[in-house]
């Protein structure tokens, strides 16, 4: 800067060509892309196209708009007025429909189309209906949209009936929004457990046992058959493989979603369960790049590519693509862990890396069902490669850190297998420096 | 108001928890910690009560400042009838669960009765549940704690307990919380096991506030914290040495007892002495001492923390020990060391750690042995008795092991653990036991602190230097020089020293600030954390207060004049070395006038005025 | 210049003024269960270690915030939650790879050190300056910036 500031003649010369970047998706990957990208070309023409009417805002923040915590305005992702205009970063309200990577083109549903240098695909996912008669039926909701849970609030009313499928990570934490407005829960899960992909068996059953403990009803391993409309033209009626028939004012489908790759069609842009990148957040083609619930990321945990649909990822990911679109060569990604946190009704629980365990691992595990504590530390070797927690929130980022810094605990590991509530004291040992005390003696 | 106003109430016989308001008449009266819970206990508990009867009853108690941010505001005191002395205990601890309990709500914890089954209580915030303990009974507290806080998960959980000694009769066990803070002295911990009760533990995340006035309280913490950071001992050398400042000067001066109080010099004083602690060990290039370490909100920080030679002999095949722990404070190394003659600092170490790990009194567990060991001299104690162990004044390997046996509460171990008194007299030799009311002496000795021998007599708890530290007076000249020697305004003194003590102890404060802090330093933080007029006159009558209701608690228990007294040794047999050579305590020179001060009559009860004047 | 805490864990003698100063600033409460700041004892070893947020320039927590509710304070370049916005979801608290942002039950939000706006009250608290609030150059946070870069889910060298 202070030499540019010397040779404004210089400067002139070496600058090229503004750069146009175009971002589709105004979650919250596109988001960090574009004011990352602002950040690092102040002159890059910044571009974001979403197609949803509300203002940039977050999915994460939707439960809490329920249970009214927040207002609408609460899940905004930026909060100052004019904060997008102020960086120059042009927001428009639009639906790309094709990518012409031959010509840099994006097609807008509104008409025309707009040329990129660089483009970013942050389109993110979108519920799946699951194959069930009577699935479009009114009165059946995603939780998914602002616009849905606009819906929700209408009808999730005290005392309401409502049935919650799925209760995967999404599912439980709609639920936890759902028992605060006051209605009749019952949720049905077709795995054996709640949340089966971020928690084991002892961990997702004390879940479960919890929200019985607390009134929710729960069905485990049981499937939803079909859904009717309720005997008098009122109402639905949801039918349970189980025989198990339930009258229900409102159900809420949470039973997975899918990556945002139809318009990709015919792109020559690769996808296979989302876009398909590499360490550079780079697609198939070099001006085309995904970021965020679309992208089929490298996970840190595994060394494959998978698609994560975690906002910390979509962070990360979001981050590094502006880097690398705008020229940043070494912005290598080397990751991103798997982890959640979860609040069911007020049971706090989380999952990092591979709280399955790794093949050829070993694991430490305390297990306290009166009083719902749970800690599950995965090693392989003696380097913590997954962890499970239920009840724990101190410090419980430096999991992440231990998994993601690959650190070596040496003696430590074998501490942690006699007590793995030491793990604070296992991350410190190995990555602060701890002094004996030199002060006074 | 500083106080949470909440008790809880824990009857182990019925298995009932209950909340009760706290009696604010009675707070305004007797402050809290010591003062208060003893007003409890003096209501509720029949002064004639067997101590380790389910009529008993055992207070844990916080002070209005626990858990507060003035200096040292982390104390916890243990009320009940001891079973050493027979008369009323008070033991008071640092370490960090007197402020955890304030955290989770409580200004006091009673228990009453006895559990069926051994049970441990659990404190998170409101909720407490008596819970099964089977398991963990016959273990040490060491190993209790920390399978206590596997199980609940929970590295911030805080845990008292006792260990096997307790459990198996040791009539001085203690109860050790944060694994080596302990109300130490008494027999508290007997009271606790005798009614099945392992442990408690607690979590506390609410806090403490309710300060009357924040920002006075503010200013006065402050202040205070100043003071202690100023003070030649506070500021320095009691972070440096810890207690063990006092191991060199004391024996200096001609006050160390020495092998069960025959002599008042010990020669081996400066082998185990808080510099010693510091010396770099040939056989392994370390120091015993590792750090000092601070209790809950202590800003002097005295506490040791040691670490054993992993080649001594002691620990060469027990690398349970290896690591750090408590080391010694003055009064343990004293007891272990000087008063059995043994100088070997590692095997002192080994043995405090042995002290903690199963809750013992060092004091009265080392004055034991002292007089094993006189009695094993005189040959009224043999290798039969002992169970081969050839128990010499001055022989390590004889105190670390019978310290193995008495923590365990096995063979000979389990007569040492009956304490001097019942020892000396089951050998036939009670003149040999150095004990007031039954409770040892600890470590500065009455022909050389004159003061010092009528606070003992005199002690409500028996022989303890923590009711009325002379010592600082005559010795360290805090707040003002005496003679050591003389007895002249040595009553005044005393009961001086005794009341003010009394009011640190029903505060939450440290009697160690006391090197620095008058009762001045401590009125201010009293006054606008608490409701209530908190004069420095208002303080000095609760302190009065507080003694004659304990005195009057033990006369009621049976005690009289005649209990306020010395062995015989300390009152005839006269300092043979050092400036007090040729001196014996004189009590009877210092008692009559005590009494008159105290507004007793000549047999040792408050009179009618004296009871009034202070509502009692 | 900016200032951070300089943290010297010799010095530390585990008493918890500093745990108590942080809550009191915060909660009005002496509460180190809610202290921004905390000591860590290492038993066994004789050792302790106080320990809190950097306030790292990779800011995991502010990026994962779903609702920017942590913001930078341009004073002391602190990263800090803005409590009226901040929902509760706790996914800062998984984020950040220094443990060093944590829940808080009571009120539903997240809790991290904010330098208490260029005034903390931990440093003022210690009673052996093993906290001290010094210029950025002095605190030897070098070793804890190399771990956080080992942490980066990308390259050292993209700014
Ligand atoms: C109720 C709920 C709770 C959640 N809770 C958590 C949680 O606690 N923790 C966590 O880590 N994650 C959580 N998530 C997931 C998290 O919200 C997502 O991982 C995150 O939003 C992904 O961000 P993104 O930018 O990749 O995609 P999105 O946020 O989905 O944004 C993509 C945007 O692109 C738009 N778009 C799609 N196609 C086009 C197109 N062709 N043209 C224009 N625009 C298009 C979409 O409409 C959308 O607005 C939750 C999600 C939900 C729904």
């Amino acid at each position: 800067m202070a030499a540019a500031k010397k040779k404004p003649a210089a400067r002139r010369l070496a600058r090229p060509a503004r750069m146009r970047h175009i971002i589709i998706g105004a979650g919250p990957a596109g988001v960090i892309a574009a004011e990352t990208l602002r950040k690092l070309d102040p002159n890059a023409g910044v571009t974001i196209i979403g197609d949803e009417r509300e203002p940039p805002y977050s999915r994460m923040a939707l439960p809490y708009y329920l249970s009214r915590k927040i207002n609408e305005a609460g899940t905004h992702l930026r909060k100052t007025p004019r904060h997008f205009k102020k960086l120059g970063i042009d927001v428009r309200r639009d639906r790309v429909t094709a990518v012409d990577a031959r010509n840099r083109q994006v097609k807008l549903a509104g008409g025309g189309s707009l040329t990129y240098d660089k483009l970013l695909i942050a389109t993110g996912s979108s519920p799946v209906s699951p194959p069930i008669p009577g699935m479009d039926l009114p009165g059946i909701h995603p939780c998914w949209t602002l616009a849905d849970a606009r819906h929700i609030a209408k009808h999730a009313r005290p005392g309401a009936k409502v049935v919650l499928m799925g209760a995967g990570f999404i599912g439980c934490i709609i639920l936890e929004a759902l028992a605060r407005r006051g209605v009749q829960l019952t949720v049905v899960e077709m795995a054996n457990r709640m949340v089966p992909r971020m928690m084991n068996t002892t961990a997702g059953g004390l879940i479960k046992q919890w929200c019985l403990d607390k009134g929710v009803r729960v069905h485990t391993s049981t499937k939803v058959t079909a859904i009717e409309k309720g005997p008098d033209g009122r109402g639905l009626r949801v039918r349970l493989d189980n025989g198990t028939v339930l009258p229900a004012d409102l159900i809420i489908s949470a039973t997975g979603v899918r990556p945002n790759i139809g318009f990709l069609k015919g792109s020559g842009i690769k996808t296979d369960h989302g876009v398909l990148i590499n360490r550079n957040m780079q697609t198939s083609n070099p001006h085309v790049f995904a970021a965020g619930d679309v992208a089929q990321g490298l996970d840190f945990s595994t060394g494959e590519y998978s698609v994560q649909a975690i906002q910390p990822t979509a962070a990360d990911h979001g981050l590094l693509a502006a880097r690398n679109m705008a020229g940043h060569k070494g912005a290598v990604h080397r990751g991103s862990v798997n982890m959640n946190v979860l609040d069911t009704i007020g049971l706090v629980s989380s999952s990092f890396g591979q709280w399955m365990g790794a093949t050829g691992g070993d694991s430490a595990e305390l297990c306290d069902r009166n009083r719902f504590k749970y800690l599950n530390l995965q090693f392989k070797d003696d380097v913590l490669v997954g962890a499970t927690s239920l009840g724990l929130t101190d410090h419980i980022g430096v999991l992440r850190g231990l998994i993601q810094t690959r650190t070596r605990l040496g003696e430590w590991k074998e501490k942690l297998k006699h007590d793995p509530t030491r793990i604070m004291e296992a991350y410190l040992a190995n990555t602060q420096a701890v002094g004996f005390n030199a002060g006074m003696i | 108001m500083a106080w949470t106003r909440n008790v809880m109430r824990v009857n182990l016989t019925k298995g009932t928890i209950k909340r009760e308001p706290l009696n604010m008449e009675w707070a305004m009266e007797y402050l809290g910690q010591r003062g208060l819970a003893t007003k409890y206990f003096v209501e509720e508990v029949d002064p004639k009560v067997d101590p380790l009867s389910p009529e008993n009853k055992m207070i844990m108690t916080t002070g209005p400042l626990t858990g507060t941010m003035a200096s040292t505001g982390g104390r916890y005191s243990v009320v009940t009838k001891g079973p050493l002395t027979g008369a009323i205990a008070c033991s008071n601890s640092g370490g960090f669960i007197g402020a955890e309990i304030k955290s989770a709500g409580w200004d006091m914890i009673i228990f009453e009765g006895r559990s069926k089954k051994p049970v441990y209580l659990y404190v998170e915030n409101d909720r407490a549940e008596l819970l099964d303990a089977r398991d963990l009974w016959g273990k040490s507290v060491w190993d209790t704690d920390h399978e206590l806080h596997k199980r609940h998960q929970d590295p911030l959980i805080r845990v008292a307990a006792v260990g096997r000694a307790a459990e198996k009769g040791c009539l001085y066990a203690a109860i050790v919380n944060d694994l080596h803070r302990a109300a130490g002295r008494s027999g508290v911990g007997t009271v606790m096991a005798s009614k099945n009760l392992k442990a408690v533990v607690v979590r506390g995340t609410r806090g403490v506030g309710n300060i009357r006035d924040p920002k006075a309280f503010m200013k006065a913490v402050n202040a205070g914290k100043k003071v202690l950071h100023d003070n030649a001992v506070t500021g320095a050398g009691l972070p440096k040495y810890g207690t063990q400042v006092l191991m060199n000067v004391i024996n200096e001066i001609g006050a160390s007892p020495t092998r069960n109080m025959r002599e008042v010099q010990f020669e081996g004083a400066s082998k185990i002495s808080g510099e010693a602690m510091h010396e770099i060990r040939k056989s392994d290039g370390k120091a015993n001492l590792v750090t000092n370490a601070a209790c809950f909100g202590c800003t002097i920080a005295c506490g040791r923390i040691s670490v054993i030679d992993k080649n001594h002999y002691t620990v060469v095949n027990s690398p349970k020990y290896w690591g750090a722990s408590g080391g010694l404070e003055y009064e343990a190394a004293w007891a272990l060391g000087n008063d059995t003659g043994v100088d070997d600092l590692d095997a002192l170490t080994y043995a405090n750690f042995l002290c903690n790990e199963d809750g013992i009194d060092p004091i009265s567990f080392g004055s034991t042995v002292a007089a094993a060991m006189e009695l094993y001299e005189t040959g009224a104690i043999t290798k039969k008795d002992t169970g081969g162990i050839d128990l010499k004044f001055g022989s390590a390997e004889a105190l670390t092991k019978i310290t193995e046996l008495t923590c365990r509460g096995e063979g000979f171990g389990k007569i040492i653990g009956l304490g001097s008194r019942r020892l000396c007299e089951k050998y036939g030799h009670p003149e040999l036991s150095m004990t007031v009311k039954s409770q040892e002496f600890p470590a500065y000795d009455p022909r050389g602190i004159q003061g010092m021998g009528l606070a003992y007599a005199t002690s409500n708890r028996g022989a303890c230097h923590l009711r009325g530290y002379t010592v600082a007076s005559e010795v360290m000249g805090i707040p003002e020089k005496t003679d050591p020697l003389t007895t002249d305004g040595k009553p005044a003194l005393v009961k001086a020293f005794q009341d003010a003590t009394a009011v640190v102890d029903s505060t939450g404060l440290c009697v160690f600030t006391t090197f620095a802090w008058t009762l001045n330093d401590i009125q201010p933080q009293i006054a606008a954390a608490c409701e209530g007029d908190w004069s420095m006159e208002k303080l000095h009558e609760v302190g009065e207060r507080i003694w004659n209701m304990e005195r009057m608690f033990n006369n009621a228990a049976g005690f009289t004049a005649r209990d306020d007294t010395l062995p015989r040794r300390l009152l005839t047999e006269p300092a043979r070395t050092g400036p007090a050579r040729g001196k014996a305590n004189m009590l009877d020179k210092m008692l009559p006038e005590y009494y008159r001060l105290r507004g007793w009559t000549p047999e040792g009860t408050p009179t009618k005025e004296t009871r009034a004047r202070l509502g009692l | 210049m900016l200032r951070a805490l300089k943290i010297e864990p010799e010095k530390c003698t585990g008493c918890l003024q500093c745990e108590m100063a942080c809550s009191y600033e915060n909660e009005q409460v002496f509460n180190p269960s809610k202290s921004r700041i905390r000591i860590f004892n290492f038993h066994d070893e004789g050792r302790f270690a106080p320990y809190t947020c950097t306030q790292c320039a990779e800011a995991w927590c502010l990026h994962s915030c779903p609702v920017e509710a942590i913001v930078i304070n341009p004073k002391t370049g602190a990263k800090e939650v803005i409590e009226d916005v901040c929902v509760g979801c706790k996914v800062c608290t998984i984020a950040c790879p220094f443990g060093t942002v944590n829940y808080n039950h009571d009120s539903g939000k997240v809790i991290k050190c904010d330098l208490c706006g260029g005034n903390p009250a931990c440093a003022e608290a210690c009673p052996t300056a093993a906290i001290t609030y010094v210029d950025i150059d002095q605190t030897g946070l070098d070793r804890m910036r190399a771990h956080a870069q080992k942490t980066l889910p990308q390259s050292a060298q993209a700014a």
